[in-house]
């Protein structure tokens, strides 16, 4: 009989499951293990929760997710939800999760240890680490002072065929909600459908708008600071820079990643010891050598030779309010700036 | 299989003594366990009603703007599309592949369902790639002075990548039906004079009505689920917008509302279907017993059919493919050990849900294909909704139900198998209940009347008889339970890694060459358990 055989082959199949989901079920009984959700990747986050196990003898278990989808997750686990730590990749998400009463206010000693506009203003999270919004240019075809001195600049004719954006990207359309916060609609809609009508030319993610910079196919491009030394590692001759706007343009725009206390943990103080942990020198030195992202505590200095984050000028904003993506995003295909 | 066979015959000569027109009486028993299949597996409903409640007024005026309605239009046309195209590319392929001398059928056939296991936001990546403005194909073209190709962003892209990940959800329940078959009646339509095309149309095709319906309803649950494929090509599809609304505005009560139109926009497809498929039956009633269908003979055709399933391989498979391994070759990833258990997670995660969805898919089916009763058939179609939600939508909802009111199953095992069955059920009802509506239901009866219980019937006579559509039913839930993502993400229990979770990781940290070995694993571990699944369908 096939068919028996077949549902042979199936249960054999099965059969290795156990196998496999006893790894994931070998918990340790003692009482000091932490949840945390992640939105950020398990590569970046990974071994610096092992190094934090091994210095507290604390477990920590993590899930990996989406940034936006473990605070749906979150949400909708709602008064029974497992989580103790939420980690974000954007500060739009815990925002979202602040205002929904989902985050527990964290002490100052944690607060303090990042400037004011690198965490929440309600104290509900904290940043862990900057990223900064640049243009970046090509240094032969242009020197520091042929750029703009505001982002708005970018609109002016003598910029036509010259400006590379990652419109689809996450990072640039939390940009344009700054601006939004910052400038009202009108303004910003004036601003895209110029850098529309300037031919600017739409890539596929920071990297590629990188790229063409370095290839000259456009002069300037807007993208975060980080992406450039990744490039600048692989070959340091490469022919571009960035620039940041100065005297607190919108444009120079610093977004974080960062983590919050869920509002349902059991054990919030050993939660909050491994955000402290997070914040800690060694973390942050090991945040800015992985990613080239801004260490936020001061006195933790970037793994490459960026422009110290007191040198940034940032608009004064509470990155909390970037949760309103939507209305970007309608502004966004109104004026045509998604394809 | 021998008493099978000797009864078979007995019952047929039979059945020329009861006229057709009794209707079957079903045990209230199989109505009954039915609803609470369906009831299990509309869990995602009642979660998007309590949600879409909260919204309030506010909620409706959303409901009805302009671009809610545009967005509902573009998902349609898209729709109707795709469900067009499959049917178009799915019923030939199947029947050049299970019915002609096509030289290597199975290895064609094989080849041409392997669209099924890739992932759609893994192959609209890899067309990109390969097709976009600036992709490989552009640069193969560049020394011919091919500077920049057409865009392959919004509708085109976007039907393209749907259709052919789609079709396979059309052959597979249309190979079920052809399989089963009856030779006869081709054969006295040709005797009567039609021409091989007119039996196809007015023999063949009639007969093929219910599984042609049934995966064209499932090809358009597929497109009007997916994200991964229209958030890629840019095409603004409804889906997108239900995505944003969780994952942008964190607004869950306007993502449920529109949500719950998708679902009113499937309940019409439902009755389309239920039009479509219509009340034939397609059942041997006369004396003697059916034989296998003899094999066409392609001749001059040969060529083109050839030619036609090497393109369709080309486009759907090899592409991909090779985008694949052109990045794995080109980047530091390899084939590691580390990828073993996650495939090993994969594999049993499928083939469990497999064997779960086999067998609670057969009440529903047996009730669908013998019922006359409108009640029924709309009971059983009520397990379909589960289908045309998003990955994300099934994932939240019992994520829902689970953390508040069922936390000592919350992210274990059963709750991952519930959320995939959710999705999947449908694939499997529709497969079984078409290979039912070819089984004479007089089989049943008679076996009632000897005196076996209604298990026995199902177990000894109903499963041997339709085991094409039960094996086709199966291996789409396999596939596509292998490659499902959102659900494994919010579901799984804590450091259960799949394939799939592996290819994602890659991919948000934008690391193309180790998006290579997984993807590459995926296909090559569906694409040999699709090629043990076919060699079950055998008869013996």
């Amino acid at each position: 009989m096939r068919f028996v055989r077949f549902a042979v082959f199936l249960l054999l199949t099965v059969l290795v499951l156990p196998v496999s989901a006893q790894d994931v079920a070998q918990v340790p009984l003692s009482s000091e293990t932490l949840t945390v959700y992640s939105g950020r990747s398990e590569d970046l986050i990974a071994p610096i929760l092992h190094q934090f196990t091994a210095e507290t003898g604390v477990q920590v278990e993590v899930r990996y997710g989406n940034t936006a989808e473990m605070a749906a997750v979150i949400l909708e686990e709602g008064d029974n939800s497992p989580a103790d730590v939420y980690i974000a990749q954007d500060a739009g998400a815990l925002g979202a999760l602040a205002q929904e009463g989902r985050l527990l206010s964290l002490p100052s000693d944690i607060l303090t240890r990042v400037p004011a506009e690198f965490r929440s203003n309600d104290g509900l999270w904290v940043g862990l680490s900057g990223r900064a919004r640049v243009l970046v240019y090509n240094t032969e075809l242009l020197t520091e002072a042929d750029l703009p001195a505001s982002i708005l600049d970018l609109a002016s004719p003598e910029w036509a065929g010259r400006i590379g954006w990652a419109s689809t990207n996450g990072s640039f359309q939390a940009h344009v909600t700054a601006m939004r916060l910052l400038l009202g609609d009108d303004a910003v809609r004036a601003w895209l459908e110029a850098l529309v009508a300037n031919g600017a030319v739409a890539y596929e993610g920071n990297t590629a708008v990188v790229q063409a910079v370095i290839d000259g196919e456009v002069q300037v491009g807007l993208v975060n600071h980080y992406y450039l030394y990744g490039f600048l590692a692989d070959n340091p001759d490469i022919p571009a820079a960035n620039y940041f706007f100065p005297g607190g343009d919108p444009g120079a725009l610093v977004n974080v990643a960062g983590a919050g206390v869920v509002s349902t943990s059991d054990q919030p103080g050993l939660a909050q010891r491994l955000i402290l942990y997070l914040l800690g020198t060694a973390a942050q030195e090991y945040f800015a050598a992985e990613t080239y992202e801004y260490p936020l505590v001061v006195g933790v200095e970037p793994s490459v030779e960026l422009r110290p984050l007191a040198g940034i000028e940032v608009p004064v904003l509470d990155l909390s309010d970037l949760s309103d993506l939507q209305a970007t995003l309608d502004l966004l295909s109104e004026t045509g700036a998604l394809p | 299989m021998q008493i099978t066979q000797t009864f078979r015959n007995t019952t047929q000569r039979m059945t020329l003594a009861f006229p057709m027109s009794i209707p079957f009486r079903l045990p209230s028993m199989l109505q009954a366990i039915t609803l609470l299949i369906v009831a299990l597996v509309s869990l995602p409903l009642v979660y998007l009603s309590v949600r879409a409640l909260g919204a309030g007024q506010e909620g409706l005026g959303y409901l009805f703007n302009e671009r809610t309605l545009r967005i509902v239009v573009n998902s349609l046309v898209l729709t109707a599309a795709v469900m067009f195209a499959a049917a178009l590319i799915g019923v030939p392929f199947a029947w050049i592949t299970t019915r002609t001398d096509l030289p290597l059928r199975r290895v064609w056939l094989v080849g041409g369902l392997l669209t099924l296991v890739i992932p759609s936001y893994i192959g609209a990546i890899m067309y990109i790639a390969a097709f976009g403005p600036r992709g490989l194909l552009q640069s193969l073209l560049e020394p011919l002075g091919v500077t920049e190709l057409p865009s392959i962003y919004g509708f085109w892209g976007a039907f393209l990548a749907i259709t052919l990940f789609t079709y396979p959800y059309i052959v597979l329940p249309v190979r079920a039906a052809l399989l089963n078959m009856d030779p006869a009646l081709d054969e006295s339509a040709r005797s009567l004079g039609l021409n091989r095309w007119q039996v196809f149309l007015r023999v063949t095709l009639p007969q093929l009505r219910p599984a042609l319906a049934s995966g064209m309803l499932l090809t358009a649950l597929y497109t009007l689920s997916d994200f991964g494929a229209v958030s890629l090509m840019r095409y603004d599809a409804f889906t997108r917008v239900i995505y944003l609304q969780y994952t942008s505005s964190f607004d869950r009560h306007r993502a449920a509302i529109l949500s719950l139109v998708l679902v009113a926009v499937t309940i019409g497809l439902i009755a389309l279907e239920h039009r479509a498929a219509s009340q034939h039956h397609n059942y041997r009633i006369g004396v003697g017993c059916q034989r296998q269908m003899p094999l066409a003979s392609l001749g001059k055709w040969r060529i083109p059919a050839l030619l036609f399933c090497g393109v369709l391989m080309i486009v759907g498979v090899l592409t991909p493919t090779a985008v694949l391994v052109f990045w794995l070759l080109r980047g530091a990833g390899e084939l590691s050990f580390e990828l073993l258990q996650p495939a090993m997670n994969t594999l049993s995660a499928g083939g469990l849900t497999a064997l779960v969805v086999g067998v609670i898919a057969l009440p529903p089916a047996l009730l669908s294909a013998r019922t006359t009763s409108r009640f029924n058939r709309w009971l059983v179609k009520f397990a379909y909704l589960g289908n045309v939600l998003p990955g994300l939508v099934v994932a939240l909802a019992l994520v829902f139900f689970a953390a508040n009111y069922l936390p000592a199953l919350y992210q274990t095992l059963p709750i991952l198998i519930l959320g995939y069955s959710t999705r999947f059920l449908p694939m499997s009802i529709g497969a079984t209940a078409s290979a039912l509506t070819q089984i004479n239901p007089r089989f049943e009866e008679i076996g009632r009347s000897l005196g076996l219980r209604p298990l026995h019937v199902t177990m000894r006579i109903i499963m041997p008889l339709a085991r094409t559509g039960i094996l086709a039913g199966m291996a789409l839930v396999f596939l596509s339970t292998m490659k499902e993502l959102p659900t494994t993400l919010l579901l799984a229990p804590t450091g259960f890694q799949t394939l799939p979770t592996e290819i994602w990781t890659a991919h948000a940290q934008v690391q193309m060459s180790q998006l290579g070995a997984p993807s590459l694993l995926l296909i090559a571990v569906s694409a040999l358990s699709l090629f043990i699944l076919l060699r079950q369908e055998k008869r013996s």
